[in-house]
């Protein structure tokens, strides 16, 4: 039997929101009957995209974070998107241990943490229109009804 | 988030309990380092017991501090590391520099 479900998450560029959106996508995927692992790696996934937008995307001013979650059978979608200034080099945004904003303490983990934690990632964006993080993980648990 | 702390010898232990993400991560790293500079203790343990969350804004809190400890000539330790974390520090080559102990006390023997 095929199983479908769909939410859509819209708030503030805040990053007292970061622990909100991750709270929410985990109780969203709940019905998934996921492993506490499972549960943790989405949590962490989405703390980092959602960081992403607020602190790349909109550089800590105000806009609108959109998650977007869809369930396809065991098959688990999130799309983080922001409509901020865009990255320059998706490639160079991606490797380990780059940060364009080093004077932050960041430690250019973002991507790769994401990339190791989901089955797949894909980021798509424009220089002025905004940024698109779509993950996807597999649950390994039988039923999702 | 919060922590707590205690000072055994030249060594500062700094107890995380919650959830630690960029959000926190902001306002806890200045209170650790105001600590920091008020207790001068050379080296800082990291007990990781109670955080029940990390993604990879702590990396850069803990390396933002490995950065004036080791100045001076100290070390930094983290231990109580949970299977999660373990595997955002090993990502982050963060063992390179900071040593991962199991119990306080293997920590202190090591500083």
């Amino acid at each position: 039997m095929e199983y479908k479900n769909h939410m859509k998450l819209e708030f503030d560029s805040k990053s007292q929101n970061e622990a909100f959106a991750r709270v929410v996508v985990a109780a969203f995927a709940a019905q998934l009957d996921p492993t506490l692992e499972e549960i943790a790696d989405i949590k962490t996934a989405v703390s980092e995209a959602v960081t992403n937008a607020i602190i790349h995307g909109y550089e800590n001013k105000l806009g609108v974070v959109t998650v977007i979650c869809n369930i396809n059978n065991k098959e688990l979608e999130i799309v983080v998107q922001d409509n901020g200034r865009g990255i320059e080099d998706i490639q160079q945004a991606m490797e380990p241990l780059y940060t364009s904003k080093p004077e932050l303490e960041r430690s250019g983990m973002g991507f790769t943490v994401m990339e190791t934690f989901m089955d797949r990632i894909d980021v798509y964006s424009e220089l002025g229109k905004g940024t698109s993080i779509r993950m996807v993980k597999n649950f390994k648990s039988l039923n999702a009804e | 988030m919060r922590f707590n702390y205690e000072v055994i010898d030249n060594n500062l232990i700094l107890q995380l309990d919650g959830e630690l993400d960029h959000h926190v991560a902001e306002k806890i790293r200045l209170d650790m380092d105001e600590l920091i500079s008020k207790k001068r203790s050379k080296n800082l343990v990291f007990d990781l017991k109670g955080l029940h969350f990390m993604d990879s804004s702590g990396i850069g809190v803990i390396m933002g501090r490995y950065k004036s400890i080791s100045k001076m000539g100290g070390k930094v330790a983290v231990i109580h590391v949970s299977e999660k974390v373990d595997k955002i520090f090993t990502l982050s080559g963060l063992y390179r520099i900071v040593e991962k102990c199991e119990n306080l006390e293997e920590a202190l023997n090591r500083m």
